[in-house]
């Protein structure tokens, strides 16, 4: 399982056949790319959705009324771990570029960027989600 | 007639096999405003959505509140330009890999910079000219 080059792990080539099933940095690379990609279009609605603020404060106080809408906010929660995901991931890249070893430890430093990840995730989860989870069961003020 | 004559070195220079070094500064760019967006928008999203009861407390007021700082505007404004260029740069490769046809690339790429210029140039007029009392 420390293999680190995919073809010396079994299981790479499917039925004998040569289609590349990818190592796990493969993944992590596929998972980067997705997740900038989001991230761009994310982007664009978000300047334009703030650039409302130069329309007037009720436009742009309807407008954000949308971000606060549950299952919008779910996208919140989905859009923070996509960036963090970016992020983290970005730091590794930049560490397997200009760190000597970084090459050697990139498999550990996916796992511990993975870890991070979730360490981080539970904690902000719990905070973007608390108000629209305790307004939802009534729980209002 | 005593002055020394060397032959170059190498063979004369082909300027054509060099095309400039833009992948390698667009590479670079792409590290550099790496670390800087890891702080600026790991940083926005926090107080944004985290911090103090998170997207729920946003509103007008909430931003005319920020932008009245200029280390929150020049945060904003920074953010922007580094998130617009490395964001296109990042979807000029992607393009470059996936599309098929010449034309393809070409148009999905005016299609890129345009929405780039667009949303640098709105975000930083708003950012510039941002009034607090839009409605007195």
């Amino acid at each position: 399982m420390a293999g680190t080059t995919a073809t010396e792990r079994e299981g790479t080539s499917r039925r004998g056949g040569t289609l590349y099933r990818g190592d796990l940095g493969m993944w992590s690379w596929v998972a980067h790319r997705i997740t900038g990609v989001l991230t761009f279009f994310f982007l664009f609605a978000h300047v334009l959705d703030t650039a409302l603020v130069r329309v007037s404060p009720d436009a742009y106080d309807k407008v954000i009324e949308t971000y606060k809408n549950p299952v919008v906010n779910l996208f919140e929660v989905g859009l923070v771990g996509a960036v963090l995901y970016h992020a983290l991931n970005g730091i590794r890249v930049m560490l397997v570029d200009f760190w000597s070893k970084g090459t050697q430890y990139q498999r550990p430093m996916l796992w511990a960027i993975l870890g991070i990840w979730v360490a981080v995730m539970i904690p902000g989860t719990y905070f973007m989600m608390v108000r629209t989870v305790t307004d939802l069961l009534g729980g209002g003020h | 007639m005593s002055d020394l004559v060397l032959d170059k070195p190498r063979s004369p220079r082909r300027p054509a096999a060099r095309r400039g070094n833009f992948e390698l500064y667009s590479w670079l760019f792409m590290r550099i405003s790496g670390v800087a967006l890891v702080v600026l928008v790991l940083g926005h999203l926090f107080i944004m959505n985290i911090l103090d009861g998170g997207v729920h407390r946003i509103n007008f007021g909430f931003v005319a509140g920020r932008w009245a700082s200029p280390f929150w505007q020049f945060w904003d404004l920074l953010m922007l330009w580094l998130a617009q260029i490395h964001g296109g740069n990042g979807l000029r490769t992607v393009i470059n890999d996936y599309a098929r046809k010449d034309a393809t690339r070409f148009w999905l790429k005016v299609l890129l910079f345009t929405s780039m210029v667009l949303v640098i140039g709105l975000g930083t007029y708003v950012i510039f000219t941002f009034d607090p009392n839009i409605t007195d």
